[in-house]
């Protein structure tokens, strides 16, 4: 009776991860694709990145119930789900990005640099290299994102421990602070050298300010430069209701891409951008009325999104597995948004923009959607009860896309098969 | 129902009534009678009135909180602190309660074995029956099952700072 029942039990296990991967770990997607849950509930995974050799290495936000926060997954038999799952690491952070044998690391602090073997086996998971130490990190966008260049420079953002440097952060009625003093040591990108050991803020360089936060950032090889998603502000019509309806919050500002030069400047906390008005408006904090332009020497977005949606990864990409569409293009993780309440909330969802020459050629489209795991179009109202939430992406040596989630902490494995 | 026990009351007292034919008893049941009414209303009256902070709560967490703590009062993970199934929301430490409302809160602390990395906003114009009425509303609503907040233990929490 016993094994009847074990039986029993098991013919449903195997039913269930059947069914699992017909449809695709449940994420819709584009004709084509399919996508596997390549590992599941390893801990608040935030960025992913890996190596030549098809390792991936997951950063925690927390550190997970075996007090690890810096997980490597290896999927030894092929069949597109890790088997092979371990690892160290007692802080947590966002940031992971490895360069042939260098993987980088951060805290909300610090970025560190660990060495691997010919295996893609960490060699020193308790000396790593710490690479630049102190950076500010208060209660807000303390994650610290990080991307390389082909030159030996390390990218990190900074985010503003603010939401639009009012003096008392939050708060109605209280004004921007002008100029914000965040920005002398927050609210923009820092570039630094990425061997070098022991950096501090006066060792790296402002490498672009005004940006309020980012998490999703890349460094793309078609333009050589840096490219960044921003989160935008929250609360207009907290703050400013004779201005702003609950509506209009709900879509005001867009979350914007911006393609990064040396000393760039996007505007935060001074201006956001409208995605109605397609302009860059003056914040009420600092006498905006919702309709007056500034910003005359900010940068205008590459691309913009609704508002709100918490872009937290970016993806050029580099691979031959995709149809012809995708190369080159942009893959951007939208952890899903907050402020829109009481309207229902967007995002949740992997977008893609197609590029041609370094530019956008086209509209954004949803790529993979349900990760939420609510029915059919069904809008998230309750955050807490969404399932998964993309937070990480990465690129497999073979073109497939790998999507993290922070919320139940899973990584998707999206491939396409003709 | 009250009534209905009156009334009972009433007939059995109308034969004794009848058995003493006393006027002055007869008097004496019709003050009662109109005392029951005023009862009633008075009752009714309370009921109302405490819906009534309750609706003020509910429109005060619904322009002030609702966006962040979410109309479930799930909060957002990792963000936006829940307030359904909170342990101190439903707690007793009314003080710590009244002065995260005026004063705001971000401290990053664990809140039943969650940090959240928002930074609430202040309320310091509040009135005391407002901040009595919102965590009324808190308290009770969702999944929460506590006691309401009078004005009296705002101030009171108010003097002990
Ligand atoms: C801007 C977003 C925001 C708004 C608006 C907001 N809160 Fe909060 N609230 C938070 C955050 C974030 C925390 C947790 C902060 C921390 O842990 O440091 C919190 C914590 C709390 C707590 C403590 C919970 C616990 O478990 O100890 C209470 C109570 C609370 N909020 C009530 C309210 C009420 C009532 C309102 C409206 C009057 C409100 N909040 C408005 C973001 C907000």
């Amino acid at each position: 009776m016993k094994h009847l029942k074990n039986l029993f039990f098991l013919a449903l296990l195997i039913i269930a991860t059947q069914l699992g991967a017909q449809n695709n770990a449940g994420l819709k997607l584009p004709e084509g694709f399919k996508a596997t849950l390549f590992a599941d509930t390893i801990g608040s995974a935030r960025h992913i990145t890996i190596t030549k050799n098809g390792v991936v290495f997951a950063k925690l936000m927390y550190p997970n119930k075996a007090g690890k926060s810096i997980i490597r997954l290896e999927d030894v038999n092929k069949d597109g789900v890790a088997d092979k799952i371990n690892g160290w690491g007692n802080y947590g952070g966002t940031g992971i990005y490895v360069k042939g044998k260098d993987l980088y690391a951060t805290s909300d602090n610090d970025i560190y640099l660990y060495q691997l073997n010919e295996k893609d086996e960490v060699v020193n998971p308790l000396s790593p290299k710490t690479i630049v130490k102190g950076l500010i990190a208060k209660n807000q966008h303390a994650s610290k994102s990080i991307t390389l260049d082909g030159e030996n420079n390390v990218y990190v953002n900074i985010g503003a421990y603010s939401n639009a440097c009012q003096e008392k952060d939050r708060t109605p009625g209280s004004k921007g602070m002008m100029p914000c003093p965040i920005l002398d040591s927050a609210g923009g990108i820092w570039k630094f050298n990425a061997t070098k050991e022991n950096q501090v803020y006066g060792d790296g360089k402002r490498y672009a300010t005004g940006l309020r936060n980012v998490v999703g950032l890349d460094w793309n090889t078609k333009t050589n430069s840096l490219f960044v998603m921003q989160h935008g502000r929250d609360q207009l019509n907290s703050f400013y209701p004779s201005l702003y309806t609950d509506a209009q919050n709900a879509e005001l500002p867009a979350e914007t891409m911006y393609e990064l030069h040396e000393g760039d400047n996007a505007g935060w906390p001074y201006v956001y951008f409208d995605p109605y008005q397609k302009k860059k408006i003056v914040s009420p904090e600092y006498g905006g009325d919702g309709k007056k332009e500034g910003g005359e020497n900010a940068l205008n977005p590459t691309v913009f999104f609704p508002a709100h949606m918490a872009p937290n990864a970016l993806l050029f990409y580099t691979g031959d597995q995709f149809p012809a569409k995708y190369k080159n293009g942009a893959f951007i993780a939208f952890h899903g948004s907050w402020n829109r309440a009481p309207l229902p909330q967007e995002g949740y969802f992997v977008a893609f923009v197609p590029f041609k020459d370094g530019k956008p050629s086209g509209e954004w489209e949803i790529f993979a959607n349900g990760f939420s795991g609510l029915a059919g179009d069904e809008k998230v109202t309750n955050v807490r009860k969404v399932k998964s939430r993309p937070c990480g992406l990465a690129q497999g040596p073979d073109g497939s896309l790998y999507v993290s989630d922070d919320a139940r902490g899973s990584i998707f494995k999206i491939s396409y098969t003709k | 129902m009250l009534e209905g026990q009156f009334l009972k009351l009433a007939t059995l007292n109308n034969n004794l009534i009848k058995m003493l034919n006393n006027t002055l008893f007869n008097f004496i049941i019709m003050m009662a009678k109109q005392l029951s009414v005023v009862c009633f209303f008075i009752l009714f009256f309370t009921i109302a009135a405490s819906a009534q902070d309750l609706v003020k709560g509910k429109k005060i967490f619904e322009t002030r909180c609702l966006v962040c703590h979410q109309a479930d009062g799930g909060g957002v993970p990792n963000m936006n602190a829940p307030l359904d199934g909170s342990s101190n929301v439903v707690g007793n430490n009314i003080a710590r309660l009244v002065k995260i409302i005026i004063g705001g809160y971000s401290e990053k602390v664990p809140l039943d074995g969650y940090y959240y990395n928002n930074v609430m906003t202040a309320n310091p114009d509040l009135k005391d029956a407002d901040i009595a009425n919102v965590l009324s509303y808190i308290r009770t609503s969702w999944s929460n099952k506590a006691t309401k907040i009078t004005v009296a233990q705002v101030q009171a929490a108010k003097r002990k700072k």
